[in-house]
């Protein structure tokens, strides 16, 4: 064991790669908590590219993202396509994520980045709010996530629009991956976000009702599911009011499985069985011999 | 898609301005051996000129790829399947493109009754269920390949001629 570590760090230090013995020491202190990001493989990856092996690719929801704020709040729209290069991964998943009883954030860029980020800061507002004993704002998300982003340098891929309705009203941002953030009163992000914004700047207009906001929502998303290919599926669409939370998913499938024209149920013998053992169920074996161990 | 005669086709994807320029060349040399010879060409002559016509640009090659169907000298479906410069096999089955990957192994058990044991063989496939096999096939592909979508043109080729059917698919 101790002779193992020593020969190991001897090793390091003859081809005089002091960080790398410090990584190891670091690795083997068995007390304390690795904090954060683990960049451990990032050498052994590194030469194994240059070996010409391929990395594995990031799941992106190459995706349609969108909000817009309307009289009363602010309503979210995302599309359900999740794409791991040009094949669908999942074709029904959640692009808006629950931040706060009244914030919701749609991402947008590598799945789990988007993923871990809003669990994270929905996970802060939580305790900020157990903190100040008030409700949490979406100014406060904002902030949380900025910072975030911006200490990673845009290595961490989420781009987001967050909204939601608190003491100062409806609000809605865009959060970028390098962390620059705008507020505007209708925002698209994401692959299909061209498409999206086409649409909102042909219909946007100010002070709309829950319906006509909804309504350009859906043909924001829909636009792009139908001309951006790494978009698709169903739109789902979040409501935010004050005290009220609404969440249609789907709110309109727009491309449905289309009906299998033939039959293709395989008869039994398909698979032809070349042995079978039976077997038997728990409750049938009788014990036979007992003894009770002790544990010192 | 061309239709380059009354028992033969074929299908080119890949660059589309050598797609374009490829299947005018093969349309004008189907003409003129028509002109020529009084009859149309058969389909196992299409396929090898196809081939030595992509091999004659072997080092510029063709951006596409190709596949020609018909029927042959026999009577019998064929269908031959091309590499950019021209390397081609006869095949009962063959499928290319982005979402090859997905509907080659359900062509493998549809048509060709890969892994599946105790299958009657010898009953010949029905035009309907080839039809509704294809349709199905390109639902399924493009349910998980993003450039597969919007329509299929099925192209049904007996002796009689060539029946061309569209079906919608998943426009997203």
């Amino acid at each position: 064991g101790v002779q193992a570590v020593q020969t190991f760090q001897h090793y390091f230090k003859q081809i005089n790669l002091s960080m790398a013995s410090a990584a190891v020491e670091n690795f083997l202190k068995e007390d304390e908590e690795v904090k954060g990001f683990s960049f451990e493989n990032c050498r052994r990856n590194a030469f194994l590219a240059k070996q010409g092996a391929e990395m594995p690719k990031a799941r992106k929801t190459g995706t349609t993202i969108c909000g817009v704020i309307f009289n009363e709040g602010v309503v979210l729209g995302a599309d359900t396509r999740a794409t791991g290069g040009s094949i669908v991964c999942d074709l029904n998943c959640e692009k808006i994520h629950y931040i706060a009883d009244n914030v919701y954030c749609c991402g947008a860029g590598t799945a789990a980045d988007t993923e871990f980020t809003t669990k994270m800061i929905s996970s802060k507002m939580e305790l900020l709010k157990l903190r100040t004993g008030r409700e949490g704002r979406v100014i406060s998300a904002l902030r949380m996530l900025k910072q975030y982003l911006f200490r990673y340098q845009g290595h961490i891929s989420a781009a987001l629009v967050l909204g939601g309705v608190d003491v100062n009203g409806p609000a809605l941002y865009t959060v970028y991956p390098h962390g620059s953030t705008d507020k505007l009163p209708y925002v698209t992000m994401g692959s299909g976000s061209l498409a999206a914004m086409s649409v909102f700047e042909d219909g946007f207009k100010l002070g709309m009702n829950e319906e006509e906001a909804k309504n350009l929502v859906f043909h924001a998303i829909r636009a792009g599911i139908v001309n951006d290919l790494g978009s698709g599926s169903n739109v789902d669409i979040t409501v935010i009011r004050k005290g009220n939370v609404e969440v249609f998913r789907p709110y309109q499938v727009v491309c449905k499985k289309s009906e299998r024209a033939g039959d293709y149920t395989f008869p039994v013998g398909t698979t032809v069985v070349t042995s079978s053992t039976e077997m038997v169920p728990f409750s049938a074996l009788t014990v036979t011999d007992e003894e009770v161990m002790e544990i010192s | 898609e061309a239709v380059v005669s009354t028992q033969s086709t074929g299908g080119s994807v890949g660059f589309h301005g050598d797609v374009l320029t490829l299947t005018k060349m093969m349309d004008a040399r189907l003409k003129q051996y028509l002109h020529t010879h009084g009859k149309e060409m058969p389909c196992e002559a299409i396929a090898q000129m196809l081939s030595t016509t992509l091999y004659y640009r072997r080092f510029f090659p063709y951006y596409t790829y190709n596949m020609v169907a018909g029927l042959d000298k026999q009577g019998k479906g064929c269908v031959f399947s091309y590499d950019p410069v021209g390397s081609y096999e006869r095949e009962s089955y063959r499928a290319s493109g982005s979402a090859s990957a997905i509907i080659q192994p359900l062509l493998d058990n549809q048509i060709g009754f890969k892994n599946q044991s105790n299958v009657d063989t010898s009953i010949p496939m029905t035009r309907e269920r080839v039809r509704d096999l294809v349709r199905d096939i390109f639902a399924a592909a493009s349910e998980r390949d993003i450039y597969t979508g919007d329509e299929v043109e099925i192209a049904i080729i007996d002796k009689n001629g060539i029946e061309t059917v569209r079906y919608p698919l998943r426009s997203d």
